[in-house]
């Protein structure tokens, strides 16, 4: 087995055991960089001089902090000083931030080696990374497939061995679905678990950083460095956080397991059906109490997403005005064209799209009808969410309604490409943790699915997940890519 | 609920976003579908209902008042396309 | 003709008296290198988040309980959408529909008429920077952007349409500036942009219910700015209505050099600032205790020391308003009574003396080098007769110039009033003598002969002839005569 395909937890022991230096981790991970990269295009941007550099400094040090010498990719939305951030949009192509988000330090703060900036839809907004003003990411299980999105950077990486995990960000399904898609672990945690400090903000009351892994442990163990309240957003959550390796039993005995209904209905592939219900009888044979729910608004999570996080969007865009930062149209002799045209072309298609809708959505006549009817239509989601939590520890369903999708295929009709978020937007709109694990494949594409967990109990929903994964190998295979 | 090519027109003056008439009949288009769609959300009664604004219980997030070093000047100014004098420049306002 | 009648609401910016800025670390200080007191959560950068500034907060509550307003139990930010290249985020983090104080009252005094100026609300919300043009911003072709100011923390209070002239609009901000310096909550400084005021005017026939087309002035930054501003536009908005012209909701810019208001924006740019619900900062909740314990910490207001002043020392209501304009003077004078006890002796010094140097010299009465100790030593000479009120005057002039002590400035001049009467009886005597001509007018009593004696005797002791005792000596000789 070479070094890069091992798991957080494994490189850790062999480091602890000093079995494998820092920098034999890192150049066998850059080494793997080389050799894939020009298939799957997960970075934008490769920092292989410090990553090394990172790495013998660790190892000369001898001491080895929590992630001492572990190579992380990071989604291009996280900021990094000295490192240029471009959100995966020409506005920001050349953006070199002075300050570190808060994930990225505390990872940093614990010996974690930054090999790269991942790709991405441009400012988060896409689910295939198709959107991305520099390039398109090839799914590893397939490379005429998306990697889904927004954080498809992030998932390749992992899924084709470029890193050993990687940080994305989830607002309405952007971790899941591309963890679903390329065959690996993607959580998101509670909003309000993980800090959004320096992370560039789509939509601010959705938006929750989280984590691309293999297995569910490491998930686990780079949640434990990452959770937590930071002073810097008013927003993270003063909870205590619990080590949440010591919910990882196998045992889910006694467990209660829902599964909505709604979830299982048109449009969900029936090969991603199966798999789930085996899934399912899997709980079941290992002692879960399993049982049907209904969450009843679900249908309308999709529409009240596709206001209330535009609307956000669309303020959160505005600062890209071409003043202190970014894209700017020289050209403009007063302020306004200046504003008008550096915006028009330092964004793409589907965020101009977005930032019109949410516009539209906050106008003075429309403010009532559309976005506060969905701020209100929010709040009966959440309410679903919180009754079925009264009687159950975890939801399950299908991560997305089929496996990845052909590259170029779902360019056109937004409509169409905004459905691929369907089963993961309510959990955003409730603030819930949700987990996508490989649970399958078909055709030779990776089948995710869907754990939904309480607010703030990412430790119950990640023991399900590692439950589930003791118990099967899905988790084990790999994409062939062609190389070895 | 269909938009009309002046509203869009409207909405990207607001949003300071010039758009291409390309564009203009394509948002018009694509834009109207989307809001058709979201229109279901009129089928439910939601009188009554506090709107979800913030999903955490959080209230009185505070800092202490207490002045701390700026950031250097030269970084603030450091990705800006254009200053002078230690100070962003913008073409006129008028 | 048609009467019209002038109907005024103000909106005022007042800004909060902090260390740091309302979201983040910076400094308030004013006069700054342009963008040295910037970071990137005050300049806008991506990926930054706002973190809210307690004492702002509690400023809001202070103001609020000063202005007799309702503090709601729970209140939140919105953002408010702009493009302008001082607004860094392009939104304004403000207070849309659930600010911090609402529904509340200004007493104001206009000529002896007491009227009460109703406070629709008051929210707080960020400052943006500033534009520095180089030359005029009509024909410039950049425009600088400094940042420092970004993110002051900022009170917009606005009145209820209740000002019904150009005076009473100016007695609300000089009454809003002495409730807000009074609750210590801001410097009010109007020079550096500290106090701020915009105004909505409209006209309408006298009698009409509904308001005429409202227009709204800014750039006020002195009262006399905002008086001035107002007459100007009472008096174009109604010739405006006489030639039959309709008027336009608009807003006008104050010009300072021109004294005339100007149209600032193009009409057909729309305004709408789609506020929503700011999510980065969850919302505030006020307790009652919380509201309690604020309100037993706040300092005597303007209105509760004028009480004090007419109730316990028995000073005119009008010597009150005034000398509870700002707390310096209302601490001068309160210093003063606690070492001399004729409040209205110390009233007529601060109105009147005090006032007319202060206001020659361009000082405030903060960094003025009298002292409540030498205008208390002062009133004694006086009032034990070493010096006379007259020379009194003078040594106030010399006291006020150069701070010294009232007893060294007499010792060094040599102004010991005489009221010996062996001193004093020789020069009256003369003075009679060389004045035939009076004295025989005085005999046919002319009452100004007395005035034209006395006038002559101070000027030959050089005003140190004690005056009362020149009165008694020169009416007893003059009688014997």
């Amino acid at each position: 087995m070479e070094i890069y395909e091992l798991s957080v937890h494994e490189l850790q022991e062999r480091l602890t055991r000093r079995e494998i230096s820092a920098e034999e981790i890192v150049r066998s991970f850059l080494g793997r960089i080389n050799k894939v990269e020009d298939k799957v295009k997960s970075f934008i941007t490769i920092t292989e001089e410090s990553a090394l550099q990172r790495a013998r400094e660790a190892d000369r040090k001898g001491q080895y902090l929590g992630i001492a010498g572990i190579p992380l990719g990071l989604k291009d939305i996280f900021c990094t000083r000295g490192v240029k951030t471009t959100c995966g949009s020409k506005m920001l192509a050349d953006f070199i931030p002075e300050y570190d988000s808060t994930a990225w330090r505390k990872l940093d703060e614990q010996q974690g080696i930054l090999t790269g900036k991942l790709n991405m839809d441009e400012f988060a907004m896409g689910s295939s990374t198709e959107n991305s003003a520099f390039f398109v990411t090839h799914n590893p299980w397939d490379l005429n497939r998306v990697p889904g999105g927004s954080s498809g950077g992030s998932a390749a990486a992992v899924a084709a061995g470029e890193v050993a995990f990687a940080l994305g960000t989830d607002t309405g399904g952007s971790i899941r679905q591309p963890a679903s898609f390329c065959g690996v672990v993607g959580m998101k945690p509670t909003y309000g678990r993980v800090s959004r400090w320096g992370v560039i903000a789509f939509a601010s009351s959705l938006d929750q950083v989280g984590i691309f892994s293999q297995d569910v442990r490491d998930s686990a163990l780079i949640m434990n460095i990452i959770a937590g309240h930071d002073p810097l957003d008013s927003t993270s959550a003063a909870i205590e956080v619990p080590d949440y390796a010591s919910y990882l039993d196998g045992s889910v005995k006694g467990m209660r397991i829902a599964y909505p209904k709604e979830y299982f209905g048109v449009g969900v592939d029936d090969a991603v059906k199966a798999a789930i219900n085996k899934a399912l009888h899997k709980y079941e044979e290992l002692g879960a109490i399993v049982e049907e729910v209904s969450l009843p608004h679900s249908e309308y999570a999709l529409p009240t997403y596709y206001l209330v996080a535009p609307a956000e969007a669309s303020a959160n865009m505005a600062r890209f005005d071409g003043v202190r930062y970014g894209h700017r149209d020289f050209e403009a002799l007063n302020v306004v064209d200046m504003f008008s045209q550096s915006r028009a072309q330092g964004f793409g298609d589907e965020v101009k799209r977005r930032i019109m809708l949410g516009t539209y959505a906050l106008t003075s006549g429309y403010y009532d009808a559309y976005y506060l009817k969905a701020l209100k239509v929010r709040r009966l989601i959440a309410n679903d969410f919180d009754k079925v939590f009264l009687d159950y520890d975890v939801i399950i369903s299908p991560t997305t309604p089929s496996t990845a999708f052909k590259l170029g295929e779902q360019i056109g009709d937004p409509l169409t490409l905004y459905m691929n978020d369907i089963l993961t937007v309510p959990v955003n709109m409730a603030g819930l943790p949700g987990i996508s694990i490989p649970c399958g494949l078909h055709n030779g594409l990776p089948i995710g699915m869907q754990i939904i967990g309480k607010a703030f109990d990412e430790g119950t929903m990640l023991k399900a997940a590692h439950a589930f994964e003791q118990n099967t190998a899905y988790h084990t295979l790999k994409p062939e890519l062609g190389v070895k | 609920m269909a938009l009309t090519i002046k509203e869009v027109e409207h909405v990207a003056m607001l949003a300071r976003m010039n758009l291409s008439e390309d564009e203009k009949q394509r948002f018009t288009e694509q834009l109207s579908s989307i809001l058709n769609y979201a229109g279901v959300l009129n089928t439910l009664d939601t009188d009554g209902v506090e709107p979800l604004t913030h999903i955490l219980p959080a209230f009185n997030v505070f800092r202490t008042d207490t002045a701390r070093n700026s950031m250097p000047r030269e970084e603030i100014l450091k990705n800006a396309p254009l200053a002078e004098e230690g100070q962003y420049k913008v073409p006129k306002i008028m | 003709m048609i009467i019209y009648e002038t109907v005024i609401g103000l909106e005022v910016h007042a800004e909060l008296k902090t260390q740091s800025k309302i979201f983040c670390s910076c400094s308030t200080a004013f006069g700054a290198e342009p963008n040295t007191q910037t970071c990137p959560v005050c300049a806008g950068f991506p990926g930054t988040l706002p973190l809210l500034n307690e004492k702002v907060v509690e400023l809001a509550i202070k103001t609020g309980l000063a202005l007799h307003c309702e503090i709601p139990p729970i209140s939140k930010f919105d953002r408010k959408n702009y493009f302008y290249p001082d607004s860094p985020k392009a939104y304004q983090i403000s207070q849309f529909d659930m600010p911090v104080c609402k529904k509340g009252y200004l007493d104001i005094d206009v000529n002896g008429s007491k009227q009460r100026i109703g406070i629709t609300r008051a929210h707080i919300e960020e400052d943006a920077g500033k534009l520095v043009h180089q030359g005029d911003i009509t024909t410039t072709p950049f425009s600088l952007v400094d940042l420092n100011r970004c993110g002051i923390p900022l009170l917009e209070i606005v009145s209820e349409p209740d000002m019904r002239s150009s005076a009473e609009a100016r007695a609300y901000m000089e009454k809003l500036r002495s409730v807000l310096l009074f609750a210590g909550v801001s410097d009010c400084k109007m020079e550096e942009g500290s106090l701020r005021c915009d105004a909505n005017i409209s006209v309408r026939p006298a009698g009409q219910k509904e308001f005429g087309t409202r227009i709204e002035i800014k750039n006020l930054n002195s009262f006399r700015a905002l008086e001035r501003a107002v007459e100007y536009e009472v008096k174009r908005q109604i010739e405006a209505l006489e030639d039959g012209e309709e008027l336009v909701q608009e807003t006008r810019t104050w010009d300072e050099d021109k004294q005339i208001t100007r149209s600032m924006r193009s009409k057909e740019e729309a305004h709408d600032y789609r506020y929503f619900p700011e999510p980065d900062l969850p919302p505030i909740s006020i307790s009652r205790e919380r509201i309690e314990e604020i309100k037993a910490r706040m300092p005597e207001m303007p209105e509760q020391a004028q009480m004090r002043l007419v109730r316990d020392y028995g000073l005119p209501e009008y010597d009150a308003a005034i000398l509870t304009l700002s707390p310096e003077t209302l601490v001068f004078f309160d210093d003063c009574l606690s070492r001399y006890p004729d409040a209205k002796v110390i009233s007529n010094w601060m109105m009147g003396e005090l006032s007319r140097l202060l206001n020659q010299s361009n000082q405030d009465i903060s960094n003025c080098k009298i002292k409540p100790d030498d205008l208390v030593q002062m009133l004694r000479l006086i009032e034990d007769g070493t010096i006379s009120g007259k020379m009194g005057k003078a040594v106030f002039e010399e006291m006020f110039a150069d701070g010294k002590s009232p007893a060294i400035i007499i010792k060094e001049k040599g102004l010991v009033q005489i009221s010996d009467e062996g001193s004093l009886l020789p020069v009256i005597e003369g003075i009679i003598q060389a004045n035939p001509k009076v004295v025989e007018d005085y005999k046919n009593g002319k009452d100004k002969a007395v005035g034209f004696f006395v006038g002559q005797i101070m000027k030959s002791t050089r005003g140190q002839a004690n005056p009362a005792m020149v009165n008694k000596l020169l009416k007893e000789k003059l009688d014997s005569l």
